[in-house]
């Protein structure tokens, strides 16, 4: 009996994560080389006049191009959501641009409508670009726009990564039961169980069950979408304020809708408190209730954006001075808060799914006052 | 601060994506994945336990061995002992019994031989009584046989009636 558990211990701990990351890397550069491919046969119907055109400047000093460098333009394009995924120059990946306006109805055409051969911004079908926003060009009014921007690519391309790697991990689960791990899974499981026995379990006791598949998938797709974000290329996505609230609103909703009446009476009359102080705490009380998804929102888009710009400014740097020490140095450099981002990836994850658990563990408590 | 502003169309997305994967995986993923890993964590405490359980059963079979080992000892030095006992009280009461018996025969011997000595010395007494007559007569046959010696005898008696 002993011998087995020994054996257990050696298959869980042999197989080392390693494994998966050639996984998701091949899978995200497959799709990364992908794209481009499909980009430049787009790009090819108009060649002829964009060789023409880069004849035509090219008795233009290639030094006058790099001292337009502007590091805060470089930075902010990453750190912002777009309607093409720009990989390097002439690299430019069109999305699809889907409108809604009352007066012309529903709308579906590509990106690269919005540029003439030149790359400068051009009007199409009474649509313009203005800024980040997509106007009509008669009235200039804003339009809904529900376009597959960068980020949103970025999210199906998350979310793809995200189910391959779980439906892997369920299968190798449904096809060996009662068995030690093996590879992929045997990466996933320690952090499931981490996320079960450390974060849920503490927070939410025999509700976790419950709220444990929420909770699970919220921790997978911050770390994913962390981690996918760091790679060369890729889109900032949980940097993103629109997808932390999201999460953060989705998390506060289940928090209130899950709330019993001990959680609710704790806000409304919180008991052992003199009525005078009551009329502070109300108000308080209710403050604290839109604080909490708030600080969620705010916490990883900072975390996450912070990183990147820290990242991209370090980078920059190198073509800003245009010397190789900066350069090396700044390599050095981005090496290293590289790997505090991916840590910072996990944290955040990790302070995400923490965070959640205790809010709705607090809101689902049975009556037990402080 | 153009990135302080939720855009429309990323949280609409955001929204129709992640709950679409909150759905999806908690079916196909979480589903399979957190059951088996609670049936594989049950089996395994299974296992120790029954490990555990046959351990304490071990180790109550070798104290009650032990035990059964101490008891099987005792109850023989306990037979010894009484067969020792036993042994010891029979030879004695054998000796005893020899002896008296060795007793009784000498005792019976003795009696035997008392009572033959008696009858011997009857015997020898009587024999001897007939012996002396006979020699009293054969003497006094040849003693009396002159008168002087007659003479004598007459004397002596009256000698000795004197006397008286």
């Amino acid at each position: 009996m002993q011998s087995e558990i020994q054996t257990l211990a050696r298959f869980t701990m042999r197989k080392p994560f390693f494994t998966t990351i050639p996984v998701i890397l091949t899978l995200f550069f497959v799709t990364a080389i992908g794209f481009p491919i499909y980009a430049q046969h787009e790009a090819d119907h108009h060649d002829t006049t964009h060789i023409q055109a880069g004849l035509d400047s090219a008795g233009a000093p290639h030094a006058a191009e790099t001292e337009k460098f502007s590091a805060n333009e470089v930075i902010i394009e990453h750190v912002l959501d777009d309607h093409q995924w720009h990989f390097a120059e002439h690299l430019v990946l069109p999305l699809p641009i889907i409108v809604y306006s009352a007066e012309r109805g529903l709308a579906v055409f590509s990106s690269s409508h919005f540029y003439d051969d030149h790359h400068h911004e051009i009007e199409y079908n009474g649509y313009k670009l203005e800024g980040r926003n997509i106007v009509l060009t008669a009235t200039g009014e804003k339009v809904l726009d529900l376009s597959i921007t960068k980020n949103v690519a970025m999210l199906f391309l998350t979310a793809v990564v995200l189910l391959y790697v779980l439906f892997t991990v369920a299968r190798s689960y449904k096809r060996n039961p009662k068995k030690a791990p093996k590879g992929l899974q045997s990466f996933i499981e320690p952090v499931i169980l981490f996320v079960r026995d450390e974060i849920v379990k503490p927070n939410l006791g025999h509700h976790t069950d419950k709220y444990l598949p929420y909770i699970l998938t919220l921790f997978f797709f911050i770390l994913f979408g962390n981690l996918l974000g760091l790679l060369p290329g890729s889109a900032n996505l949980t940097g993103n304020i629109a997808i932390t609230l999201s999460l953060a609103v989705l998390t506060f909703l289940i928090t209130n809708f899950s709330g019993n009446a001990a959680y609710w009476k704790h806000i409304f009359w919180t008991p052992g408190v003199p009525l005078l102080l009551r009329i502070i705490i109300l108000p308080v009380e209710i403050i604290g209730l839109f604080t909490k998804p708030f600080a969620l929102t705010i916490r990883l888009f900072v975390a996450i954006t912070a990183g990147h710009i820290v990242l991209l400014s370090l980078i920059c740097m190198t073509f800003i001075f245009h010397s190789y020490i900066v350069g090396i140095g700044a390599s050095v450099m981005v090496l290293f808060i590289s790997l505090i981002e991916i840590l910072v990836a996990a944290i955040q994850a990790y302070v995400f799914a923490l965070f959640t658990s205790l809010y709705i563990g607090m809101a689902t408590a049975e009556d037990e006052h402080h | 601060m153009d990135f302080l502003l939720p855009a429309n169309g990323l949280l609409f997305w955001q929204v129709v994506i992640f709950l679409a994967l909150v759905l999806v995986l908690a079916k196909f993923a979480w589903k399979p994945i957190l059951s088996s890993l609670k049936e594989r964590e049950e089996s395994i405490q299974n296992a120790l336990d029954q490990a555990e359980k046959a351990k304490q059963e071990m180790a109550s079979l070798k104290s009650d061995n032990e035990k059964l080992l101490k008891e099987a000892r005792e109850e023989r030095d306990k037979i010894l002992r009484t067969a020792r006992t036993a042994a010891n009280q029979i030879h004695e009461e054998a000796q005893v019994a020899a002896k008296k018996t060795a007793d009784k025969m000498i005792e019976d011997a003795k009696a035997v031989i008392n009572t033959e000595k008696q009858a011997a010395l009857r015997d020898v007494r009587a024999q001897v009584a007939s012996f002396s007559l006979e020699i009293a007569e054969k003497l006094i046959k040849k003693n009396l046989a002159n008168d002087k010696s007659q003479k004598e005898l007459t004397e002596t008696l009256i000698n000795d009636l004197k006397l008286n």
